[in-house]
C-alpha cells in the first residue's frame, strides 16, 4: 500500500506539472463511459479463454505430462530389468569361469599324481634292480676274497716248490712246502697287520 | 497528445458504435488487446499442446513449463484440494501476464491498467471464493472471522478487523494490480517526454533511465501477475483449508 500511494504522488505531482496543457484532465481509467464496454469484453474474451484452455487445451498438455512420466518410468523399468538379467549373466559367467577353473586343477593335479606315481614306479624297480646286482656283486667279491687266500697259498707253494727245484735240482715234499710257506705268509700278514 | 502520459490510457471506440438499449458495448482499444492476448495466449498453447515429443521442442516446453509452474504455485499454496480449480488460475494468470506484456509494446494499451478490469477480475476471485467457502463449509466459513487463541476482551475488536480486512480483498487486488501498471506506464511516459524536450544535449540521462524502467517493468509485469494468482491461490487456501 505505501509503494502505491508513493508512486500516486509521485504521478500526481508529474501530472500538475504536464496535464495543464491536456484538453481533458485526470485519469481516463475513471471515466465510466467505456466500463460496461470493457466489462462485457472482458468477461466474452476471459470466458472463452478459460473455456478453450480447461476443455480443450489443459487436458492435452497434462496428458502429455503424464504420458511422458509413464514413459520414463516404464524406460526406468526396463532398465533395472536389463540391469538384473546383466547382473545374473555376470554370476553365470563368474560361475563357468569358476567351475572350469576346478576342472583344471582336478586334471592337473590327477596328471601330477600320475606321472609321480610313474615315476616311484620306475624308480622303485630301478632300485631293486640296482640293489640285486650290488648283492650279487658282493657275494662274488666274498667269494673271491674266500677263494684267493686258498689259491694263493697253492700257487705260492707251487712257486715255492718250482724254486727249489731250481735251486736245489730236487723234489721237495710238497705238504712241508706249503706248510712252510703258509707259516711265512701268516708271520707277512701279522707283520702288514702289525703295521 | 503525446505530452500527456495519461493520454496513453484513454479508451477509444473501434470500429462501430454498438448500443443495446442505453448500454454501449461498442468494440473499443481495450477490447482488442483483451482479445489479442487471449488469442496469442489460445494460439501458443494450443501449438505446445499439439505436440506430443517424449523430447519437447521449444513451444511445447514453454506451454509445459508453465503448466508445471503453475501447477506447482497452486500446490504449494492451496494445497491438493485446489485442483480443481488448476484451470481457472492458469487462465487468470496467463491472462493478465499476457496483457501486461503486450502493454509493453510501445503504443500499444495496457488492459491491466485500467481499474474496472481488474477490479471486475478481483470481484468475481472474491466472490467465487466466497461461495466456494460457504459450500465446503456451511456457516462455518464464518469462524475464519474468529482466530482462534485471541482474548475475549480483544475479540469483537479482531472480528471487525477480520471482516473489514476480508471485504477490502477485492479492493486491494485490483489496485495493486492497476497502479503497478500505471504507475510504471505513466513513469515510462514521463521520461520518454524529457528525452524530447532535454533534446540531443540533455536528454540521454532519462533515456538511460527509460532504458532500465523498462526492464524493471518487464519484471513488475511478471511480478504483478504472479502476485495476482498467488494471492487467489492464497484465498482459495482459505476457502478450502479452513484453519485458523
Amino acid at each position: 500500500m505505501k509503494k502505491i500511494i508513493l508512486l500516486n504522488i509521485f504521478y500526481f505531482s508529474f501530472c500538475t506539472v504536464t496535464v495543464k496543457s491536456a484538453e481533458k484532465g485526470g485519469m481516463p481509467q475513471l471515466d465510466p463511459e467505456f466500463w460496461v464496454s470493457q466489462i462485457f469484453w472482458l468477461t466474452i474474451t476471459f470466458g472463452t479463454l478459460f473455456l478453450v484452455l480447461s476443455k480443450f487445451i489443459l487436458p492435452r498438455i497434462s496428458k502429455n505430462l503424464e504420458q511422458r512420466r509413464l514413459q520414463i518410468l516404464e524406460n526406468i523399468e526396463t532398465a533395472e530389468k536389463q540391469r538384473e538379467q546383466s547382473e545374473k549373466n555376470l554370476k553365470e559367467f563368474d560361475e563357468i569361469i569358476l567351475k572350469s577353473k576346478n576342472k583344471a586343477k582336478e586334471v592337473m593335479l590327477a596328471a601330477r599324481e600320475k606321472v609321480v606315481s610313474e615315476i616311484t614306479k620306475k624308480k622303485m624297480k630301478l632300485d631293486e634292480d640296482l640293489l640285486s646286482e650290488i648283492q650279487n656283486v658282493e657275494k662274488e667279491i666274498i667269494e673271491l676274497k674266500l677263494s684267493s687266500p686258498k689259491k694263493i697259498n697253492s700257487i705260492a707253494s707251487n712257486i715255492t716248490n718250482e724254486v727249489i727245484k731250481r735251486l736245489i735240482g730236487t723234489d721237495v715234499n710238497e705238504s712241508s712246502v706249503s706248510a712252510l710257506v703258509e707259516q711265512e705268509l701268516k708271520k707277512l700278514s701279522r707283520s702288514t697287520n702289525g703295521i | 497528445m503525446a505530452a500527456n502520459p495519461m493520454y496513453q490510457f484513454n479508451v477509444y471506440r473501434i470500429g462501430p458504435e454498438i448500443k443495446i438499449g442505453e448500454i454501449d458495448l461498442s468494440f473499443t482499444n481495450a477490447s482488442l488487446f483483451m482479445v489479442i492476448s487471449s488469442l496469442a495466449i489460445l494460439i501458443i498453447f494450443n501449438l505446445g499442446a499439439q505436440k506430443k515429443n517424449i523430447i519437447p521442442d521449444k513451444i511445447q516446453l514453454l506451454s509445459e513449463l508453465s503448466y508445471t509452474f503453475v501447477s506447482k504455485m497452486i500446490s504449494d499454496t492451496a494445497g491438493t484440494k485446489a485442483k480443481p480449480y488448476f484451470s481457472f488460475i492458469f487462465s487468470l494468470f496467463m491472462f493478465v501476464l499476457f496483457c501486461n506484456m503486450f502493454g509493453m509494446i510501445p503504443y500499444s494499451f495496457t488492459v491491466t491498467s485500467h481499474i474496472i478490469v481488474t477490479f471486475v477480475l478481483a470481484a468475481f476471485i472474491f466472490i467465487g471464493v466466497t461461495i466456494i467457502g460457504f459450500i465446503k463449509h456451511g456457516f462455518g466459513y464464518l469462524k475464519l472471522f474468529v482466530p482462534s487463541g485471541v482474548p475475549a476482551v480483544l475479540l469483537p475488536l479482531i472480528v471487525v478487523i477480520e471482516i473489514i480486512s476480508y471485504l477490502s480483498r477485492p479492493i486491494s487486488l485490483s489496485v495493486r494490480l492497476f497502479a503497478n501498471m500505471m504507475a510504471g506506464h505513466t513513469m515510462m511516459k514521463v521520461f520518454g517526454g524529457f528525452v524530447v524536450s532535454l533534446g540531443i544535449v540533455g536528454g540521454w540521462l532519462p533515456l538511460s533511465f527509460s532504458v532500465a524502467l523498462t526492464g524493471l517493468e518487464i519484471l513488475v509485469a511478471f511480478l504483478q501477475a504472479y502476485v495476482f494468482a498467488i494471492l487467489t491461490c492464497i484465498y482459495l487456501n482459505d476457502a478450502l483449508n479452513l484453519h485458523h
